[in-house]
């Protein structure tokens, strides 16, 4: 694999990165099954390609992005707490009425945004061509602050109120903690970081594609289990860590696998792929258990 | 003072499973007053709990706490008002987070929460002078997952953590009775001395009879939904379980056939 495609792996990656701390907060810390996901990734994708190629500021339009992708998760969540509709049917009703609203946003089914001004834009060379270098560094310093803010919120009176709140919702009530608002704040969180990731990615694809977001989910659930086989889940800015490594760790096993000729696999086979590696990263936890198991058997 | 005024819950109305747990249920609880609550299986002593507490609310009757008519409210709305140990060790307390965190939780009860540091420098101090009274070493594992605690350990620290802030009404729901019996004894003795200490209103439902008279100052039974019983003061005192069950006979004109609550 040459240097350029890992740095685009590791590019991709990072992006995802975000997607996957989103989908932390939803699935793991208030245990929400949320599938909005496919549907916030490409709202913020579309929200910042409108707003780029109308003139926009781009950091102005990342940050609009994040507002559209936070009402959308509110909306899951209100559609659970409020009206009482199953957390992962209510996630799948807004993901596909947001498929909607996303063509109604871009106006077609697909924007470009080459040659116009990104948040990437700035940092680029005009006379030698870095963009493959410069592109992730500025997605790294992005996903390093969310990281930080994360972790220094989840240490917070609020940010520990929205643990508890999935962890053990009766306590978290006895405690004077307001589940349904936790719950909300919690999901719009989630899917502001989500559509955020969706903001950069049409700024480094050159574009915005109505049918990006298939399989956003999949692959933030398949960082954050990764991350979770890799490192132990003591701390939480250790589960933060890990989240983020999963994220860059999928991203350059999907290309070490693309690109191994021997293997023989080609783009087309990618969604494939992820599904084989995120059920490994599922089973490898239990067969890691058997083979302690057995040897503790032999010791004994 | 805590104030129930004629609660009725029916679960499953209109269905062949309807099933009517609270009928009729008053009770005034003066404040500084400990009360023991007895009654065998489906009596509606845990109904009658969660109906204070908020976590379902009455078909019809009201419910006040110092004056403040509570009926409406929902747990988290009257939490600061209100504190809670849970039957289940589990359910008291989080598992995924550490002691000083569950501690910290409870620190904010019944008031807003911002983005300051949840453990701050001086709750810890405060924090670990608590747990040294129990004396169960738990005063040097703040930064333990609650879930390494046997439950003994966690119902104390549960009790811990209701005393923190200030409420006007502990409610302590057969809160030893997933325990051993040295466990429970522990777990009893402190449950009085905080409830001394702190000078709590609070109410205790229990299984046992012998519990029931010898904590607290008042005993109430709850008979299919309503209060049966009543004692206090000398004619509680002089009272044993023979005279507890007798009276309950006399007052019913039945048989009490609930072995469990016969026991001990």
């Amino acid at each position: 694999m040459s240097l350029i495609s890992m740095m685009g792996a590791l590019e991709i990656g990072l992006i995802f990165a975000l997607v996957a701390l989103g989908v932390l907060i939803s699935f793991r810390l208030l245990n929400f099954p949320d599938l909005t996901a496919d549907g916030s990734f490409p709202l913020g994708g579309a929200v910042a390609a409108v707003l780029i190629a109308g003139g926009h500021d781009p950091w102005l339009a990342c940050g609009l992005a994040a507002i559209a992708g936070a009402a959308a998760g509110w909306l899951t969540a209100w559609l659970n707490v409020r009206l009482g509709i199953l957390q992962l049917l209510a996630s799948i009703l807004v993901m596909i009425a947001l498929y909607s609203i996303n063509l109604r946003i871009m106006g077609a089914p697909n924007i470009a945004l080459i040659g116009l001004p990104t948040v990437f834009t700035p940092f680029i060379s005009t006379v030698n061509d870095n963009g493959w270098l410069i592109q992730p560094a500025v997605l790294a310093v992005v996903v390093v602050i969310a990281k930080l803010l994360l972790d220094a919120f989840f240490a917070s009176e609020t940010g520990l109120a929205l643990r508890a709140t999935g962890a053990n919702p009766r306590m978290a009530r006895a405690q004077g903690i307001s589940t349904d608002r936790m719950t909300l704040a919690g999901m719009a969180l989630s899917n502001a970081l989500i559509a955020l990731a969706g903001a950069l990615y049409v700024q480094t694809q050159g574009g915005a594609d109505i049918s990006m977001g298939i399989g956003t989910i999949v692959v933030g659930l398949a960082a954050v289990i990764i991350g979770e086989t890799l490192l132990p889940p003591r701390t939480l800015w250790l589960v933060t860590l890990a989240t983020v490594l999963g994220a860059l760790l999928y991203r350059l096993l999907i290309a070490l696998a693309l690109n191994a000729d021997f293997i023989g696999l080609q783009a087309q086979d990618l969604n494939l792929i992820t599904a084989v590696l995120v059920g490994l990263a599922l089973v490898l936890p239990k067969i890691k258990g058997k083979l302690r198991n057995k040897q503790g058997g032999k010791t004994a | 003072m805590m104030r129930a005024d004629n609660l009725f819950k029916t679960f499953n109305p209109g269905t062949p499973l309807e099933n009517p747990v609270l009928r009729g249920l008053s009770l005034t609880i003066e404040s500084g007053q400990f009360v023991t609550v007895i009654g065998s299986n489906g009596a509606g002593k845990s109904t009658f709990l969660n109906a204070i507490s908020g976590d379902i609310s009455p078909d019809s009757g009201s419910l006040s706490i110092d004056g403040q008519d509570v009926t409406r409210q929902s747990a988290w709305q009257r939490a600061a008002l209100v504190a809670r140990v849970f039957q289940d060790p589990l359910a008291g307390t989080c598992e995924g987070l550490t002691i000083e965190e569950n501690l910290a939780l409870a620190m904010q009860r019944g008031q807003g929460r911002g983005l300051s540091r949840a453990v701050k420098a001086s709750y810890r101090e405060a924090f670990r002078d608590k747990l040294s009274t129990l004396k169960l070493g738990l005063e040097n594992r703040l930064g333990d997952r609650m879930g390494l605690l046997s439950g003994g350990q966690r119902q104390a620290v549960s009790l811990l953590m209701a005393s923190l802030q200030p409420s006007r009404l502990l409610l302590l729901d057969e809160h030893t009775a997933a325990l051993d019996p040295k466990t429970a004894a522990f777990v009893l003795e402190l449950t009085d001395r905080i409830v001394t200490e702190n000078k709590l209103t609070a109410l205790m439902v229990t299984h046992s009879m012998r519990q029931a008279l010898d904590h607290g100052h008042r005993t109430v039974m709850l008979h299919q939904g309503r209060v049966v019983l009543d004692v206090s003061g000398d004619s509680r005192s002089r009272m044993d379980v023979p005279d507890l069950l007798a009276m309950f006979e006399q007052t019913r004109g039945e048989k009490l056939d609930d072995d469990a609550l016969l026991l001990g």
